[in-house]
């Protein structure tokens, strides 16, 4: 194989595909980047063995055609710190033989794996397919991959589930991601062809390469997914994953239904007062206390060993009328739902032990739970 | 002391009143030998011909959570107190009020309210007995450095040496000890004085609440004799049906084995539980050594590599495992998988759980991953499970957005769990304890 392709292209492609390689891998053929040139377009694919990731690109000066493996860090790096413009030139001769990169007057050696023991990923059979505008995408993602568990014994937990669902009375494509302590859930419009779709996990790992992928673009994203499978096609990248293999909950009986106690609070005003007044406490499971009376909230936090601190909010930020109510929360998880909501928070409570929802007042299709803590 | 037949020395013969020790419970005092009673006019008086020589206390505080409650309202004093229920559908603790009803720890609340239809229920608030538990804790520790704590509200204490420094014998200083806490903590403790740590608790036992009871060397074999096998710690319902089963059901016959003979019949521990039954315990008390974890194991009678195999001796570990939390009052915040490969190396495997379970089914559903993990053909001889960290049973299984049932399966275990206790461990079976059809 011998090719010579501009710097800027070969670095972009790279930086797509290098991130899903593991920075410690016990399997040395997965720590490289697979680079198959032909017809005028070279192809570099990465994988964990979880997820693949496949480019293309074209426009590539192909002298001799063929097929290396090489580390993929290594490779994103030197690419990396080459000058802007240059040309870069690879050249393998075969086998054994290390891959040689020139560009000006730079060349380096590169070791290489042989090809046949580069994992091939096979995507099966993917019968359901449909396409999200990106920024749809970054959404369903956005507004639930905080809330995506880490532990262990609950692996089902930690991905973020898209399944089709009708919300009253109307098709919608769901997401929704929970670690017991918040649930998020966030709806679309169906877009066409998810209609019966199998209800699937898809892996943190894959959510966060997805996301990614997704910022670069305002195109539409084709997703196709089988039970086991999904594959997303952002622009010349393919990134397929495997899906969890587990059961996610019913999460619908757990979103409370008869919290009638309403508050609406002026976003930038909480966040930041919850941010200020949770700095008293270096412990992250401390709770902020939320006392609210009659448009009137007073936020307050304390620790035993650095005192304590509050914060009140008046009518011009505050609406409530219900009986007057204390709950508290982990700033964290209140911060990371306020992160997702534009200009004004709506909490719903039942009272000061219940799970309590909360929403962006200006749009309702996004929906978190949120289970308070003992103050 | 003069040594007596052990049955005599039971009812208090052979010391004659006027040479046994006495003190007196109210003012901490030491009595002169014939006082009928105390100057200070306390009628709580304490005699044992080995009174001031017994240097091993078990402290266990009566009714404890409860207890914590009447203290902070005060108005329930009179009234039958419940702490439990909630989400988690069990009593945790109980006051002596709602026991004379026939309320007991780790019954289902419906249970315990059809019992006890008037008992004010209060939500149990860890932090508030964490608090007072340390507090008498603390106490504890200005008697002696020899305190071994076994639960919240439970710990076993060496005095021994520490006259000089009190200038006073170990039972007063527990009597003092005993003022002290329901002076300063509000709550009653129990003590038992002995001359080791088994007799201690045992002895401990005898006079609750508010009590402080006393066993002599010369009296303990006495004493154990009658007494069912089931009251020496280690022998479970399954021990004690198996030694019913060769016609051992009291601690006498168990003293009477031979240690080949109690190898033989009960196995490797035989030998120990004999002993034991005899009142010897060697085990000293350690602060270091607080109960850190608990567990359950099996051997195999041939090796084993399969993994369904080895999941189904794991499943009744689970249970048991998870009745062994429940008689300790603790739950599992983290399960350790250990096995033992036919070479004799050992195997563990450990996960952390997002809520401390004291559930079969969840102990089960952590364990098996982990057993999936280990089991690459190699062939096994033992299985075990492990309880690590342990954590308070009030944090058990209170179930979150992502397992709203968890709760409901708590209270079906404790349901399951009565059944078994009133009609032996075969009146309630989960399928996957069967053997496989055909098999």
């Amino acid at each position: 194989m011998k090719i010579t392709v501009e710097r800027a292209v070969l670095l972009k492609a790279l930086a797509h595909v290098q991130s899903v390689v593991e920075r410690r891998n016990t399997i040395p053929i997965l720590a490289n980047v697979l680079l198959a040139a032909q017809d005028g377009t070279l192809r570099l694919t990465a994988t964990d063995m979880e997820i693949a990731v496949v480019e293309e690109i074209s426009g590539v000066q192909i002298t001799r055609p063929g097929r290396t493996t090489a580390p993929a860090a290594t490779l994103y790096e030197i690419v990396r710190k080459l000058p802007e413009g240059a040309k870069v030139e690879l050249d393998h001769a075969g086998g054994d033989a290390a891959l040689k990169l020139r560009a000006g007057r730079f060349n380096t050696d590169l070791s290489v794996l042989p090809v046949e023991d580069f994992p091939a990923m096979t995507d099966g059979k993917l019968p359901f397919g449909f396409a999200l505008p990106a920024g749809q995408l970054r959404e369903l993602i956005d507004r639930t991959r905080f809330a995506i568990s880490t532990e262990e014994t609950r692996y089902y937990l930690n991905g973020i589930f898209l399944h089709a669902t009708d919300s009253a009375g109307a098709p919608v494509l769901r997401a929704v991601a929970t670690d017991g302590h918040r649930l998020a859930r966030i709806e679309e419009p169906l877009p066409e062809g998810a209609a019966g779709m199998p209800g699937v996990i898809i892996p943190r790992k894959t959510v966060n390469e997805v996301r990614k992928l997704a910022e670069e673009t305002q195109d539409e994203i084709a997703i196709r997914l089988s039970e086991t499978k999904i594959r997303f096609e952002i622009g010349t990248v393919h990134l397929t994953s495997k899906l969890i293999d587990g059961t996610f909950p019913e999460y619908d009986r757990v979103i409370p239904r008869g919290n009638d106690k309403i508050l609406r609070v002026s976003k930038k005003e909480f966040a930041e007062a919850v941010g200020r007044v949770a700095a008293i406490s270096s412990e992250r499971s401390r709770p902020v206390k939320l006392s609210i009376d009659r448009n009137h909230l007073l936020l307050s936090a304390s620790s035993a060993e650095q005192g304590q601190a509050q914060e009140e909010l008046d009518a011009d930020v505050v609406q409530y009328e219900s009986s007057p109510l204390e709950i508290g929360f982990q700033a964290r998880y209140l911060n990371d739902i306020t992160d997702q909501i534009a200009d004004q928070v709506e909490f719903r409570f039942a009272d000061g032990s219940a799970p309590t929802v909360v929403t962006d007042s200006a749009k309702p299709e996004a929906l978190y739970v949120l289970m308070p803590m003992r103050v | 002391m003069a040594t007596v037949p052990a049955c005599w020395a039971r009812r208090g013969f052979g010391t004659r009143r006027a040479e046994m020790p006495a003190l007196c419970r109210d003012c901490c005092e030491a009595l002169p030998a014939d006082a009928a009673r105390c100057a200070c006019g306390g009628r709580r008086l304490l005699r044992h011909p080995e009174l001031f020589t017994l240097t091993v206390a078990h402290v266990d505080c009566d009714a404890f959570y409860a207890s914590v409650e009447k203290r902070d309202r005060p108005e329930l004093l009179a009234r039958p107190v419940i702490v439990g229920g909630g989400r988690r559908g069990v009593v945790a603790a109980c006051c002596y009020i709602a026991r004379t009803r026939g309320v007991r720890s780790a019954m289902p609340m419906f249970k315990a309210l059809a019992a006890c239809p008037d008992a004010v229920v209060i939500k149990p608030e860890m932090a508030k007995y964490v608090a007072a538990g340390r507090q008498v804790r603390s106490l504890m520790q200005d008697l002696t450095p020899l305190v071994q704590p076994l639960s919240i509200d439970e710990a076993v204490l060496d005095l021994r040496g520490t006259e000089a420094l009190h200038r006073a014998p170990p039972a007063i200083v527990l009597a003092r000890f005993a003022r002290a806490v329901e002076r300063e903590v509000g709550v009653t403790v129990s003590i038992g004085l002995a001359p080791n740590r088994l007799l201690a608790k045992l002895t401990a036992e005898r006079d609750k609440p508010r009590g402080f009871a006393v066993l002599g060397q010369g009296e303990a074999a006495g004493w154990l004799a009658p007494q069912p096998v089931g009251v020496l710690p280690g022998i479970g319902p399954a021990l004690e049906r198996r030694l019913g089963a060769v016609g051992i059901t009291r601690l006498g016959q168990l003293a009477a084995l031979p240690p080949l003979e109690a190898a033989r019949r009960l196995g490797e521990e035989g030998p120990l539980l004999a002993a034991r039954a005899r009142g010897e315990d060697a085990r000293p008390v350690d602060p270091a050594r607080e109960t850190k974890s608990i567990s359950a194991e099996t051997t195999f009678e041939s090796d084993l590599a399969a993994q369904a195999a080895l999941e189904a001796r794991l499943w009744p570990l689970c249970e048991k495992l998870a009745r062994r939390l429940g008689e300790q009052g603790f739950a599992a915040g983290g399960v350790v998988l250990k096995l033992k490969t036919a070479a004799f190396a050992t195997r563990t495997r450990t996960v952390r759980l997002a809520i401390p379970t004291r559930l079969p089914e969840t102990l089960f559903a952590a364990t098996r991953p982990l057993l999936a993990d280990a089991a690459d053909g190699t062939a096994f001889r033992l299985i075990g499970i492990g309880a690590q960290p342990l954590a308070p049973a009030a944090e058990a299984d209170r179930g979150d957005l992502a397992d709203p049932e968890a709760p409901r399966r708590a209270a079906r275990w404790a349901a399951v769990e009565t059944l078994r206790a009133r009609f032996g461990a075969a009146a309630v079976l989960q399928g996957r304890s069967l053997p496989p059809k055909g098999g």
